[in-house]
């Protein structure tokens, strides 16, 4: 009885023996893109320094916790005893020894995984304009003139360079499988360089709280084996029906939760360029048919947050 | 708020243990510890205009298509104002002296005389933003101008929060005459009122002369 | 007439916030019938809510922390439920509007209105104690903190029921926190609560600095001061510094709600990156100040139970010295993926590490202080070994969070959640229950049980493992925070663990509450008679328990930094001086209290747009105020008689124990 009583609650546990199964599915170390294998390759090698000294510190308090126990009068007892400069130097020292390796490592990997930089590889990268909405994300292909909400395609081993913005609050764009993450804002334009090193689907999410509609914020990022398979994608695209025009903008980016995936074959032209340009420094103007006044600028160039700049906001003023 | 909450020296524990003569406590007596306090204070009150300067230096520019300081900072106008409040300083400065001579109608004078132009100075910037908004430059137009009220108006509701607090003064004075609470009270009000100044030189150098550059 | 209130803003529909209401409710009316019955209003009134004693204060402090402790987990345990319950599709009992109340309200309560007071209510009762002081510089000064405290208490606590409160995020980023993407006066709650507690907060950081740098025992040098002295000094300059900043930043988003002013809105070139590095450059100093009092204590715990001096106290000064300061140069690491330029993400992370660096040395030095010791293994000393063990973890997370290049794919991630949960509960709250236990003898005159502390330290911290470790691997797994739901098989048994984990945490917060029952029923057995306990180092030992109201007959002079056990040693602990003296002290006084509730009705008017309201509850702050500054009689003296029969009593335990 007792025995088939305890085999019950063992099945109620089922759960826990999926636990170390579940290892391999780890998004963050199980990267698909070259971003992502940099930053896992980072964790690794950050985490192993670090436990240099936390291994020890662990072990030598719960060794000296036991060891100097008050029932231990077998121990040495020097109760005025509080200071010692050669472990003073040396608990000074084995700290920033391991701070100077991981500075250089920070410094080194802070510029190499910076997501303003470009990658290096021989192909010509795609370019994606990101909008953040209330709560879906619009996808602007400049280059194929078309746009699609929620699902994101690209050829796989080719760089993708993704100009982001957004038309409401704060999101952050993020696919974890390929890598780092840029927050989305309003007036800004934010920059992204990933790769995809293998074709495959890849969950997206907005990685910062934007309000009621934020969890189902999702997107999928697709990477398609050949270039082949993704001009058939933006085909597809091309197919659809609807357009993205000033109105037809403006009733997507009015509130909607779970947005479905939605494809434009095609988009007026700047549209990204008049997102952006809406919140700079000027009283909202609405995204119109007629290009924004300022629009002939290179605005990207004014705009990017490289410097911190924070007074961007009045570029384009001048 | 917080300017006045300090207007108290609620620090009586150790008032008069000088003078009773049983003073065990190594340190000295309730004044110089209330002044030492009120400087931190204004040490927190100096980071709270830090703040909303840096705010100001942020948004300087973001005058979304409206005016710039150019277009609508009166130097003249604001020079006069600032003469008005430099010589408050001076004038808060006659009273303290007048204290230390122990002329009781002297400080209430000179206070007298520090309120009035205090009180010309919070009139004219009154009368400086009620023309901005009358002229549609309200805090609503712009980043630029929303900072530019909250960083003046942030002074002048100081300005006016110290001005209250010469009224009281001016009273306590009258009724209590010039004990050891109301001479530790009248040095707090005097550093305050320095510290206005020195914050509004600031205001007057980065907000008006650069903004008018 | 009653501005935005209206009877809707009253949750009828809402089922659990009705049920919670009834429970207040019920509570609260025992707790007044109970008053009444056995009239202690007077006595609650008198020495109590109207007293300007640092020990009573510092009470009163830890009282509310706990209740707060206890409401800000009931939103934890609600967050948690709800991820183990909405996964696989499911949408789980909390819909997205009400459960992003919970996760800002947790957020919010459990830095400002549970950590902060628990660690000023510590410093209160302790730190003018450990220099021999009377109280502390501004009596008065700083029972109004405590009201305006209460006042955020009271009013982060209305929105459960009046209304509702914030979805934003306990940060509030602006433009979502903004009029135009919340509408509702759940910002404005949090915006007012935040406000009068913070400025309460400067105010407390004031007091104490003038308190610690004027007010010390004759002898007493910088460099003699007790541990948990400095490390307090160090959070109080980080108050004065920081503090001040949010007021700044609250402020302005007010401004912007209120006024229609454009600081951080999208529109007429606001600029909501200002409002996040403001709220950072506050927020992080914030995390020191509530976790460098707790080094403090675990220091004094852990040579007190030790029987040995501190080892390193000068570098311990030091290192929190080096904290203090770099503390504020390290905010931007809360937003690398704002997208500042490599420089300076770089510049801002090795900050950050080297911040690990005095903290290193600190944890070294506790480990040298046990060495050649004699550990005695009381709850205090578990909770001391069980932060080390945790923080060296939560540490560890940290500084891998620093590298921007592993922040880019952790930043806003669960595994960002365990990790400032591993350092605040497993830096910060192991130590407030440390001087929770450490210090309850001296407030009360009775040591706590010890068998149920020690189970709360268990589940605690196996409930901790159990709750954050699942996080990390979450964080892993690409899941990020905030979310109402998830729909992905991998993420569920995880959520499964971390709810058991919090239920963990849960036995062990019943488990502290029945310590205090049943140390309260068995007191008469476990009375502290002496005064020390411990046999403690500090000068706070050296009086009563729980001690006389003006603290020490006669200030002890001090030639040691364990100036107490210096005493013992020479013999001269405990000694009757020649003569008493009359000793000066302060009066209670109503107008903290009076105070308070004006704020908090200006506070609630304010919220509510209700505006005549909020004009008498201005007033009548000022009115208080000026009524305080022209009372004259806010002081007396006690008389050596008095003081002698109290001195004799206690010498008289001294004898018997």
């Amino acid at each position: 009885m007792i025995k088939e009583k305890y085999v019950g609650y063992l099945k109620r546990l089922w759960w826990l023996a999926v636990l170390p199964l579940s290892g391999c599915k780890w998004a963050l170390l199980d990267p698909k893109g070259q971003v992502g294998i940099d930053a896992k390759s980072l964790i690794i090698t950050a985490t192993v320094l670090m436990l240099i000294v936390v291994i020890p510190v662990i072990v030598l308090t719960l060794y000296f916790a036991w060891k100097y126990r008050a029932t231990n009068t077998e121990a040495v007892f020097m109760p005025k005893w509080a200071h010692s400069t050669s472990i003073e130097v040396v608990v000074w020292l084995i700290p920033c020894v391991i701070i100077v390796f991981l500075g250089i490592l920070t410094w080194k990997t802070t510029h190499h995984l910076d997501p303003y930089r470009p990658l290096d590889h021989e192909k010509t990268p795609i370019t994606v304009e990101v909008v953040s909405l209330d709560w879906k994300w619009l996808f602007i292909y400049p280059e194929q003139k078309i746009a699609t909400v929620n699902e994101l395609a690209f050829p796989a081993n080719t760089p993708v360079n993704f100009k982001i913005t957004s038309d409401t609050v704060m999101n952050s764009f993020f696919i974890p499988q390929l890598g780092s993450q840029i927050y989305s804002m309003a007036g800004m334009e934010t920059k992204l360089h990933l790769i995809a090193n293998e074709p495959g689907s890849f969950a997206g999410i907005s990685a910062n709280y934007s309000g009621a509609g934020f969890t189902g914020m999702a997107f999928t990022a697709i990477a398609t084996p050949t270039d082949a398979d993704f001009d058939a994608w933006v085909a597809k695209v091309r197919a659809s029906s609807k357009i993205l025009d000033a109105d037809s903008y403006k009733a997507l980016a009015e509130p909607s939760q779970k947005h479905p995936v939605e494809y434009f074959s095609a988009v007026r032209p700047n549209l990204f360029a008049a997102i952006v340009h809406q919140y700079m420094g000027s009283k909202k103007i609405p995204v119109s048919d007629e290009p924004a006044p300022n629009e002939g600028m290179k605005m990207g160039e004014k705009m990017d947050m490289n410097h911190m700049d924070m007074s961007s906001h009045s570029a384009a003023e001048e | 708020m917080s300017t006045d909450v300090m207007n108290d020296p609620h620090d009586s524990v150790h008032k008069h243990e000088h003078e009773d003569g049983h003073d065990d406590h190594g340190h000295n007596d309730s004044g110089p510890t209330t002044v030492f306090g009120f400087w931190l204070y204004l040490m927190t009150d100096c980071i709270l205009f830090a703040s909303v300067f840096a705010t100001y230096a942020v948004l300087m520019t973001a005058t979304a298509g409206s005016v710039s300081g150019k277009d609508i900072f009166e130097l003249d106008y604001v020079l006069v104002e600032t003469f008005a409040l430099l010589f408050s300083s001076i004038t808060y400065g006659f009273a303290m002296i007048a204290g230390q001579k122990g002329s009781k109608g002297g400080v209430i004078n000179w206070l007298i005389v520090t309120f009035i132009f205090g009180a010309i100075f919070i009139g004219m910037e009154i009368n400086e933003f009620h023309h901005l908004i009358v002229e549609g430059y309200g805090p609503s137009t712009s980043a630029f101008l929303s900072a530019f009220f909250a960083l003046v108006g942030m002074h002048g509701l100081h300005v006016t929060a110290g001005l209250i607090w010469m009224i009281i003064m001016i009273l306590q004075v009258s009724r209590q005459g010039l004990t050891p609470q109301v001479n530790t009270r009248l040095t707090c009000l005097s550093l305050f009122w320095h510290f206005l100044d020195i914050v509004w030189i600031c205001v007057f150098t980065v907000v008006y002369l650069l903004g008018t550059l | 007439m009653f501005g935005k209130l209206t009877l809707d803003a009253i949750p009828f529909h809402e089922p659990i916030l009705l049920f919670t209401f009834a429970a207040v409710a019920l509570g609260g009316l025992v707790v007044v019938a109970g008053l009444t019955y056995f009239r202690k209003w007077g006595y609650l009134w008198t020495e109590w809510l109207t007293s300007v004693d640092h020990k009573k204060i510092g009470v009163m402090y830890i009282t509310v922390a706990i209740v707060m402790l206890l409401r800000g987990f009931a939103d934890a345990i609600m967050m948690r439920s709800q991820q183990a319950l909405a996964t696989g599709g499911a949408a789980g009992y909390l819909p997205p509007e009400h459960y992003d109340q919970i996760f800002t309200a947790h957020g919010t309560i459990m830095i400002i209105f549970m950590a902060m007071p628990f660690m000023i209510g510590l410093m209160n009762i302790a730190v003018p104690l450990q220099i021999g002081a009377r109280d502390v510089a501004f009596p008065f000064l700083n029972s109004l903190s405590f009201w305006l405290f209460v006042s955020g208490v009271i009013l982060i606590n209305l929105s459960l029921f009046v209304g509702e409160f914030g979805r934003t995020g306990w940060v509030a980023y602006p433009p979502l926190s903004g009029i135009a993407y919340s509408p509702g006066v759940g910002v404005d709650y949090y915006i007012w609560a935040l406000q009068l507690s913070g400025i309460g907060t400067t105010l407390t950081g004031i007091n104490f600095l003038v308190t610690v740098f004027k007010m010390r025992a004759p002898g007493m040098k910088l460099m003699q001061m007790p541990i948990f002295t400095w490390t307090c000094t160090f959070a109080n300059i980080l108050i004065a510094a920081s503090f001040p900043i949010l007021t700044a930043a609250l402020g302005l988003l007010t401004l912007d709600r209120y006024l229609d002013f454009h600081f951080f809105t999208n529109e007429a070139g606001g600029n909501a990156m200002m409002y996040i590095n403001l709220f950072w450059a506050w927020g992080h100093p914030e995390v020191y100040i509530l976790v460098l009092p707790a080094f403090g204590v675990f220091s004094e715990v852990i040579s007190t139970f030790t029987g040995k001096r501190l080892f390193g106290y000068a570098a311990m000064v030091w290192a929190s010295a080096a904290i203090t300061v770099l503390g504020f140069v390290v905010w931007l690491h809360h937003f690398f993926t704002m997208g500042s330029g490599a420089n300076v993400n770089a510049f801002f992370g090795i900050a950050t590490m080297i911040i690990s660096i005095p903290t290193g040395v600190k944890l070294f030095n506790w480990l040298f202080t046990m060495y050649r010791g004699r550990l005695r293994f009381t709850t205090p000393v578990l909770w001391t070994i069980g932060f080390m063990v945790t923080f060296s973890i939560g540490g560890m997370t940290g500084v891998l969070l620093a590298v921007p290049g592993a922040d880019f794919v952790l930043h806003n991630s669960l595994f960002l959640i365990a990790h400032f949960h591993n350092t605040i509960i497993g830096g910060a709250v192991f130590g407030y229950l440390a001087g929770f236990v450490f210090w309850f003898p001296k407030a009360f005159g009775f040591t706590l049980n010890e068998k149920w502390g020690k189970a709360a330290f268990w589940f605690w911290c196996s409930g901790f493992y159990v709750a954050f470790m699942p996080l990390y691997v979450l964080g892993f797994m690409g899941m990020t925070r905030r979310l109402n739901h998830t729909d992905n098989p991998e993420w569920t048994p995880w959520l499964y663990v971390a709810f058991v984990g919090a239920v963990l945490i849960l036995c062990g917060i019943l488990c502290q509450l029945i310590q205090l029952y049943v140390s309260i029923r068995d007191r008469k057995q476990n009375l502290d008679l002496t005064g020390d306990p411990w046999n403690g180092h500090t000068l706070e030992w050296s009086t009563s328990s729980p001690p006389p109201f003006y603290n020490f007959a006669q200030l002890p002079t001090v030639h040691d930094i364990d100036s107490f056990t210096d005493m013992k040693e020479k013999g001269i602990a405990y000694q009757r001086p020649e003569k008493y003296t009359a000793i000066h002290m302060p009066k209670n006084t109503s107008a903290g209290v009076f105070m308070g509730g004006f704020a908090t009705v200006m506070g609630f008017a304010l919220i509510w747009h209700i505006w005549w309201l909020a004009a008498v509850g201005l007033l009548g702050l000022f009115a208080s105020l000026l009524s305080r500054a022209f009372d004259n009689d806010v002081d007396y003296y006690v008389q050596p008689d008095e003081i002698e029969r109290i001195e004799t009593a206690h010498l008289a335990h001294i004898k018997q124990a």
